[in-house]
């Protein structure tokens, strides 16, 4: 696949507007609503912040708190969905493809039903001891018999991964009696009702891996050579991949203990990118994260009118735009 | 010649089979246990009933006195388990042998999710006015045009194992996704309904479900078993299988839709129940080895065997909770399963 | 006896044109070797042979009819394909696995007749894998695999066999035991055997009829004695070669020019000059 800009400026000028419209996309996603809200009263709310009025309330508390959230799990989605693609050497690879996300869900609801465990911080290191457990198993699972880790074998290890934990979870909230409906919400993915403090223990961590991954661009570019290749040419492979694995774990893992399991971001937007600026990760990291935040942004406006007066589970939107670009993906031929 | 099979031939030559040695033993086995297990779940409940009892009762011996329980209540559902599981295990043995990959099952590749969607639809906005009766046919209706859908997606002059795989996994995505939205926009009598249907339950069967399901298998079971040689030769792959003289796109077709037509039975009657296509033909083959004919009887007895122990444990572990059987199938099956494929771990070359 | 040629075949993979309107004959009772460049067509043209590929005009045709007028299961009794790299499934015995090349000839009744049991046999002695019938077909070494795969194909019971690439990725000892095995079954019960090798030499050495591939049609086919000459290697291969008599058969055995060391005439019985 020819890369669309191909020489460094116009792959500045891009990032250039591809931050642009991410911005704009913010702010809509503050703007519109179930109560419509002028962009001047947006600026207003920032600039002249005013305690007494309604529209000043919501935008600062709930939808300024939303539009983040969303933008933060949308980056660290299609990040950590680049991170494993290149590490997989496997275009299908994504967080939900591979039951990252599922296993995530199923360590939080275990701790939550059988441990009472309701802290948030600890929401967090429990989620990435699901994430990672699942791609422990994942990667175990596809590479049983003979021919190795063959890519369709990654990807059934993947689906029978998460399908294991999807239903053990749902067995544990049959099991457990909750409240039905938020917690199918939450099942489903969604940004709502999601507040700034959540963000607080994660972000850093969060953070962190994401400024990791712009670091590591380089070498993953050396990674996608071979495990040979990099080797004989000096890269400590298995510390790169390590990281690899980490920074997806962390940034999957955070993003389920926020907003659920939401899906397809990390599948589709490296899609995206890679068509746009070609394989070089140094500028693949960026540009994901930045479409990853506006793509999610975009999604969970959609989510918001589509069902007026209801909302929809944001993951249920991503599912319904990314299925069918899954297929035309697979009819295209991504992978033999 | 090995010995390890023995040859059944009529005089004249025109009948004969190869059958191997270790796969009767495991089939008859695998009956006993199954027996066995059948009886003691027949005890176990909220009442407890002694297993002599329940024999008689089974001979036709038994004077009016457990008629209710075990007759209306136990009996149904535990055959109606059985029943199930041994379709969806099918499925899946199925399933597999056309991705050749020993993950492929129902529910990763979309024929669940079909059903499901459907399914979900119907008891949305269908169950009130048109009653319960018709919900199966709803997902059996639902499994077969998702299913086209997905065939005739993967479609590109001919279907190819790894595309079947994509595609049906997109789909699942997609069924999915609608589901969950039929949920919650729904009110909360219809979600719980939903909800436990996609967990899988075979709560309240009854002998008309028992018949219909039997009645379904009678025909595709045999089906299946005729297939038997044309599975073993489409796992060698498409090129040496044409070699071969098979005609592998309709052959192919042909195995899709007993697949299918058992999937949907099966999560017709109970839901979505999840995890028996997959583990049931992967347990069968540690056991049995890889000769489909011995496979198919193999799998749907261990697939029977799994649903039945996972009501059983479902419905008298958590007393007076009775708990939908979909629950249990991944935990009482995933560790066996993990446990096999532990072991049968060999280095990659 | 079973004829096997093709009628102003072309082959085409998408939009690229691989074999333009061939006529070929393949000699019946010997064993005949296409031989060509990379991404020649060798390949896809034994495969359009074999009927896994379909003529994009043109046509196969088998004793006197369109291949593809035939029933498949009509041609799997008469040609047998061994494509390249085939891979058992897991856990698959050998006994299996050469039991399946009787399918064209069992049906549901009969599903292991006394023919059946008779050729499986056979082929199992033939290739001397009787002692590993039980063995997985993913244990053995690499050349036992193959020597399996050509045993369920000699099991079908065909006039003709097509191989493509039977001895890629095997050590010579291996290959040398392959195309030792094709041979035999070609001289004791004149079997039609079609491959394509890569080894110049080997080729040389085994085909009683060579064919070699070179821009989308034959450029030259013949006896190897007659055919393979320096001129024709440079030609299709584009590689400048001195020929010579192979010492022990007698065939032409081609030593390609290029770098390596030169050892003088005082040193080694067999001087080489460069070019």
């Amino acid at each position: 696949m020819e890369a669309l800009l191909a020489r460094t400026f116009s792959k500045t000028a891009g990032l250039l507007a591809v931050a642009i419209l991410f911005v704009l996309l913010f702010l809509s996603s503050i703007a519109f609503g179930q109560t419509p809200i002028s962009p001047t009263t947006v600026m207003d709310a920032f600039i002249r912040y005013d305690p007494a009025s309604t529209d000043h309330i919501i935008i600062t508390t709930t939808r300024v708190s939303r539009a983040v959230i969303a933008a933060v799990i949308g980056s660290s989605l299609a990040v950590a969905g680049a991170f494993m693609q290149a590490l997989t050497r496997n275009p299908l690879a994504s967080p939900s493809t591979f039951g990252i996300n599922a296993g995530a869900m199923f360590c939080i609801v275990l701790s939550v039903t059988f441990f009472s465990v309701t802290s948030l911080e600890h929401y967090m290191w429990i989620a990435f001891l699901g994430a990672g457990l699942a791609a422990v198993l994942v990667y175990f699972l596809g590479s049983l018999g003979n021919d190795g880790l063959s890519p369709i074998k990654i990807v059934l290890a993947g689906a029978a991964i998460s399908a294991l934990f999807s239903s053990f979870t749902q067995g544990m909230l049959v099991l457990s009696e909750q409240n039905l409906e938020s917690v199918l919400f939450w099942l489903a993915g969604s940004v709502s009702g999601r507040t700034l403090d959540m963000l607080e223990p994660l972000w850093p961590v969060m953070a962190g891996a994401g400024i990791a991954a712009f670091w590591l661009g380089g070498s993953v570019n050396l990674l996608a050579l071979g495990d040979d290749i990099a080797k004989g040419l000096g890269q400590r492979t298995i510390l790169v991949k390590t990281l690899m694995a980490l920074i997806v774990v962390v940034l999957a893992g955070g993003s389920v203990a926020i907003g659920g399991s939401i899906g397809f971001i990390g599948l589709i937007v490296p899609h995206m990118v890679r068509s746009l600026v070609g394989t070089d990760h140094r500028w693949i990291v960026p540009y994901c994260a930045f479409m990853g935040a506006g793509l999610l942004l975009l999604a969970d406006i959609a989510a918001r009118f589509v069902i007026m007066p209801r909302e929809m589970p944001i993951g249920v939107m991503t599912a319904l735009f990314g299925a069918p670009f899954f297929i035309y993906l697979a009819r295209k031929g991504v992978h033999k | 010649m090995t010995n390890r099979h023995i040859t059944v031939r009529n005089r004249s030559g025109t009948v004969s089979f190869l059958w191997e040695k270790r796969a009767i033993v495991i089939l008859l086995s695998l009956v006993a246990i199954t027996s066995v297990c059948f009886i003691a779940g027949l005890s176990i409940g909220s009442t407890m009933i002694s297993p002599v009892a329940v024999v008689k009762y089974l001979l036709g011996a038994d004077d009016g006195e457990h008629q209710f329980i075990i007759g209306t209540h136990r009996l149904p559902r535990m055959i109606l388990s059985l029943l199930v599981g041994a379709a969806l295990g099918l499925s899946g043995l199925l399933l597999q042998g056309i991705v050749r990959n020993p993950l492929a099952s129902p529910d990763i590749i979309g024929i669940t999710g079909g059903a499901s969607v459907a399914a979900i639809a119907y008891i949305a906005y269908f169950s009130e006015t048109a009653g319960i009766k018709w919900l199966p046919f709803a997902s059996i209706l639902g499994a077969a045009i998702v299913s086209t859908a997905i065939y005739a997606l993967s479609w590109n002059r001919g279907v190819t194992p790894y595309r079947l795989v994509l595609i049906g996994m997109g789909m699942a995505a997609a069924t999915g996704a609608l589901t969950m939205m039929m949920i919650v926009l729904s009110n909360t009598d219809v979600a719980a309904k939903a909800y436990i249907w996609m967990t899988g339950s075979v709560y309240g069967a009854t002998w008309g479900q028992v018949y219909a399901m039997l009645s379904w298998l009678v025909v595709f079971v045999p089906l299946a078993l005729l297939l038997n040689r044309v599975v073993n030769v489409q796992e060698l792959g498409d090129d040496v299988a044409a070699g071969l003289g098979a005609r592998v796109q309709w052959q192919r077709l042909g195995m899709i839709g007993i697949s299918v037509a058992l999937a949907g039975a099966a999560v017709a009657f109970a839901g979505a129940i999840g995890f028996v296509g997959l583990m049931a033909p992967h347990m069968a083959r540690k056991l049995a080895g890889r000769s489909y004919a011995v496979l198919v009887p193999v799998t749907a007895i261990i697939g029977g065997l799994l649903v039945c122990s996972a009501d059983v444990v479902a419905r008298t572990a958590f007393l007076p909770l009775d708990i939908p059987a979909g629950v249990f199938t991944a935990g009482i099956g995933a560790p066996f399963f993990i446990y096999l494929l532990f072991r049968s771990r060999k280095p990659s070359r | 006896m079973h004829e096997l040629k093709t009628n102003q075949l072309t082959l085409s993979y998408g939009e690229k044109t691989v074999i333009r309107e061939l006529n070929l004959q393949i000699p019946q009772g010997k064993i005949t070797v296409f031989i060509g460049s990379n991404g020649c067509g060798k390949s896809t043209l034994l495969r359009s042979l074999a009927r896994l590929l379909r003529p994009a005009e043109g046509a196969v045709i088998l004793d006197g009819r369109e291949l593809a007028k035939w029933s498949t299961k009509e041609v799997a009794k008469r040609l047998a394909v061994l494509p390249q790299g085939p891979v058992a499934p897991e856990g698959l015995t050998v006994f299996q696995l050469v039991k399946q090349g009787r399918y064209p000839h069992q049906n549901w009744l009969r599903q292991w007749s006394q023919e059946d049991e008779r050729m499986v046999t056979k082929a199992l002695e033939a290739t001397r894998m009787l002692p590993y019938a039980d063995r997985p077909v993913d244990s053995l070494s690499g050349g036992q695999r193959q020597r399996a795969w050509i045993a369920m194909v000699l099991a079908q019971g065909t006039d003709v066999l097509l191989l493509d690439e039977p001895t890629t990725y095997l050590d010579m000892t291996h290959q040398i035991e392959i195309l030792d095995l094709l041979f035999e079954l070609n001289e004791k019960e004149r079997r039609t055997i079609v491959m394509v090798l890569h080894d110049l030499n080997l080729a040389c050495r085994y085909a009683h009829h060579i064919v070699a591939v070179h821009d989308g049609t034959v450029y030259d086919q013949g006896k190897p004695e007659d055919v393979m000459t320096a001129e024709m290697v440079e030609a299709v291969f584009q590689l400048r070669c001195q020929v010579i008599k192979d010492p022990l058969f007698g065939t032409p055995l081609f030593i390609p020019h290029g770098k390596g060391r030169i050892i003088d005439e005082q040193r080694n019985a067999v001087s080489v000059s460069t070019g």
